[in-house]
């Protein structure tokens, strides 16, 4: 052993120092591993036709598109992994940034961008625009920057060798002015992006003026706007004291009386906010927030079915119909068989009945079957209530592939709520009292009595409790939440038809609560927004929408399994089930799970 | 422990089928108030089919089960749970998940939230110091040991009259075994009554009063302990002895 020993200390407390491990970033392989990785991803985003349809979005008019920053940020990102250090670890000396870890960066970038460039060149070569249409003439005019093929791949090249070698290069900056600057630029591009509700909220504000000169006519960031919000963001960052506290710290440290003032007031102000906000975003912004809220109730319910009692259901669009079809049979005037003509408020109590009803349907036959079985099945009932509702049999009372028509507004005193800002108001109501109703139950006896039933439901039962209500329960409170969102459907539709209950509704729901974390009520409500309202808003991404539900969920389950926002304890399983997995030591002595992840 | 009593928990001929199977024929046990009685037998001989009957999972197809005289065969498990009987499953089946304080709190499920939860607590503290230092640990992150302590804690929540455990001494080192069955003399010994199931027949022998012997379904054997102790079959069939 090299190690020297001081006389007098025990050999226990000297440091053990391997000098043979690298304590550098840069290492070639790794680095050139990484490009090849990001240049997969260019050819990729290129061939599919990303860069070229993105293009026509100006972020910053008119020297950069969306297009271009796809590309951009992909060298960019894989730069910054390449310097990223070593992981730390025990006995080893803590690693540093060295200017010399840069050429990780620059390896990486320019592997990636050079694998780009080769795609252009075998386009004509190979003829590939027959096998991969988006490969066009205007694409590689892109690609090369309208510069001609060798100058442009040139500098393709080396643009994706600097932003390379800047990713990694961000690593020595101090930890204050990395985080501002990459917060200032995210906020540029995400105000570039969000240009539609960015001049909502200004017309909304009365700041139309300000609109003109912060976005060109052609849409995008002015270039003088772009410097200026830059300027402006990076200098509030650098100047602002960071206290390192977060609020949620610094509310525990409050006394009890000040704790319930502050309560008052965030909710107070949370009222106020859900009052004014659909009159200050307009009409576009309000029907999106609608759309967000319909799928937050739906969220809400499955949540209970398949984030707190483990029931995952696959057909839950299958309630969602019945609460949209139950309405519209009932207040439409123009209902083939049976048209009561009631109000959507006194229909509400029939659309509870039905769902519940449906609940019970689909919890009876199923109550036995767990894991796979059930999502299948309950996948089959998603489909046999489209198709029952298509059906020649019920067309008498449903209308069959014609729907229900001439569905009226909802009636609220001597107004009628039918444009999106006014519908907010239901929604929002009906969304807080299925938080609320989600929030009392988790941590009730019943909400005990799911959980256990999740872990192991023979167990469950043997502690007595009643497997068959529990898990009915579920279904049935799942259920009177979808009926909710698809009576309100209705009612904002005017109009029911089969075809709108299809199963990417049911995954699109599912993909929410995953996406924002199983079993949490802000995950939901993050996923929502993140899931059905960022598509809406980013409409140049509606082509790709179910492409990017893809990579978002694969990359979820690779980088945070438990969610967006994930409940505290959900957390603390995965990241205890990991680490006993890499030991190698079983979690649990009991039978498999039934499909609770 | 007299015999003029009435059992706690009878089994009278009791059969149980599963699907067409017939895997449990013609039943007799008496278990009476204060007494730990063990079922002994090897693998696949019914043992878990005889505590899944008794407390309802599975409906036996013939016989009687009276529970203080109370005539249970048939009933929910719910029912039968909330009448009295809890169960320490086999392997443990913690809700790994949870919290050990949880897990404990499963327990007294059907005992609705009430005063008496942090009694029970104490009691089972007592009984295993262990499980108090790691009442807010998940369960799932628990030796086996410390498992099975808390499996049997989770089971006393319920304050039963009877207390059934499939293979307690499953899976634990012997040195944890033999605490283990200390345990549950002492449990027996603050007046819980015990049907003890058990491969390991030199232990639970050495515990109880009475044992029963099963093989492929039915019983072979019923004496007092010391008797099938000293019985010739017994120590050749599972003693280990030859």
């Amino acid at each position: 052993m090299a190690v020297s020993r001081s006389p007098g200390t025990p050999a226990l407390e000297q440091p053990i120092v391997i000098t043979a491990f690298p304590s550098s970033a840069f290492d070639i392989r790794k680095s050139i591993r990484l490009g090849l990785i990001a240049g997969l991803i260019l050819v990729l985003i290129s061939a599919m036709g990303l860069v070229e349809s993105f293009d026509d979005r100006m972020l910053i008019d008119p020297i950069l598109s969306l297009g271009y920053v796809l590309l951009f940020l992909v060298p960019l990102l894989v730069g910054h992994i390449a310097g990223r250090l070593p992981p730390l670890l025990e006995g080893m000396p803590a690693p540093e940034h060295r200017p010399r870890d840069v050429l990780g960066g620059l390896v990486s970038g320019t592997v990636a961008s050079i694998l780009l460039a080769l795609l252009v060149i075998a386009t004509p070569v190979f003829d590939l625009r027959t096998l991969f249409i988006n490969l066009s003439p205007t694409l590689v005019g892109l690609l090369t920057l309208n510069q001609g093929l060798a100058s442009g791949l040139l500098l393709l090249v080396a643009i994706g060798a600097t932003l390379g070698t800047i990713g990694s290069a961000l690593h020595l900056l101090p930890d204050k002015w990395r985080s501002a600057l990459v917060k200032s630029v995210t906020w540029v591009l995400g105000i570039a992006l969000l240009q539609d509700l960015v001049l909502q909220l200004l017309r909304g504000l009365g700041l139309s003026f300000a609109s003109r000169l912060i976005f060109t006519v052609t849409g995008g960031l002015s270039i003088p706007a772009t410097v200026l919000i830059f300027g402006i963001l990076l200098g509030a960052q650098l100047s602002i004291k960071t206290k390192g506290e977060s609020l949620a710290t610094r509310f525990a440290r409050l006394p009890d009386s000040r704790k319930r003032r502050t309560l008052y007031a965030a909710g107070v102000l949370l009222l106020v906010v859900i009052v004014v906000l659909p009159q200050i975003v307009g009409p576009y912004i309000s029907e999106v927030l609608d759309l967000v809220g319909l799928f937050l109730l739906m969220g809400f319910g499955l949540n209970i079915v398949v984030g707190l009692a483990g029931l995952l259901d696959l057909g839950y669009v299958a309630f969602f119909a019945v609460g949209a079809y139950t309405m519209a049979v009932l207040v439409s005037p123009s209902s083939p068989g049976f048209a009561p003509q009631l109000t959507f408020w006194l229909a509400l109590p029939f659309v509870v009945g039905t769902a519940a009803l449906a609940g019970i349907l689909v919890g009876l036959p199923v109550l036995r079957m767990r894991g796979d079985y059930l999502a299948i099945v309950t996948l089959g009932f998603g489909e046999i209530a489209r198709l029952l509702a298509q059906s020649d049999w019920l067309k008498p009372f449903l209308g069959g592939a014609q729907g229900i028509l001439r569905i009226p507004n909802i009636p609220v005193g001597p107004i009628e709520l039918h444009t999106p800002p006014q519908l907010f108001y239901p929604i929002a109501a009906f969304v807080a009292l299925a938080a609320y109703t989600s929030w009392r139950l988790q941590d009730s006896r019943i909400g005990r009595a799911w959980m256990a039933m999740r872990e192991d439901e023979d167990v469950a039962e043997a502690m007595g409790i009643n497997i068959v209500t529990t898990k009915l329960l579920a279904f049935v409170i799942g259920a009177i939440l979808a009926g909710f969102s698809g009576a309100i459907f209705a009612m904002k539709i005017g109009s029911v038809f089969p075809h709108s209950f299809n199963l990417i509704f049911s995954l699109t729901v599912l993909v929410i609560i995953i996406v924002g974390g199983l079993g949490s009520l802000r995950g939901v409500a993050l996923g929502a927004l993140v899931i059905v309202g960022l598509p809406e808003l980013l409409r140049e991404f509606n082509e790709f929408r179910f492409l990017f539900y893809g990579i978002i969920l694969v990359v979820m389950m690779r980088l945070k399994p438990e969610g967006l926002l994930p409940r505290a304890r959900r957390a603390r399983e995965i990241t205890e089930e990991e680490r006993a997995q890499d030991v190698g030591m079983p979690v649990t002595a009991t039978a498999a799970d039934p499909g609770g992840t | 422990m007299s015999a003029n009593t009435e059992p706690a928990l009878k089994l009278d001929n009791v059969s149980t089928h599963y699907g067409p199977i017939l895997v449990l024929r013609n039943m007799n046990i008496e278990i009476f108030p204060g007494e730990i009685v063990c079922l002994l037998g090897g693998n696949a001989s019914g043992k878990t089919t005889t505590l899944r009957t008794i407390v309802g999972m599975v409906a036996p197809t013939e016989g009687k089960i009276t529970l203080d005289g109370v005539e249970i065969a048939g009933l929910d498990t719910t029912e039968i749970v909330g009448m009295g009987i809890s169960m320490v499953p086999e392997n443990r089946r913690l809700f790994s998940r949870m919290t050990v304080r949880e897990n404990l709190e499963m327990g007294a499920y059907l005992r609705k939230k009430g005063n008496s939860h942090q009694e029970d607590l104490d009691r089972i503290f007592e009984l295993f110091p262990r499980v108090k230092e790691r009442l807010n640990q998940r369960a799932g992150t628990l030796s086996g040991g410390e498992q099975q302590m808390v499996a049997m804690g989770r089971a006393l929540m319920a304050r039963p009259k009877v207390l059934l455990m499939d293979e307690p001494s499953m899976g634990l080192a012997p040195v944890l075994v033999q605490s283990t069955f200390e345990i549950i003399k002492e449990i027996n010994r603050q007046g819980t009554t015990i049907f003890l199931v058990e491969q390991n027949a030199n232990m639970a022998l050495l515990i109880a009063d009475h044992g029963y012997v099963l093989q492929t379904g039915r019983i072979v054997l019923a004496d007092t302990a010391e008797n099938l102790l000293n019985n010739k079959m017994m120590r050749e069939a599972y003693l280990g002895e030859m």
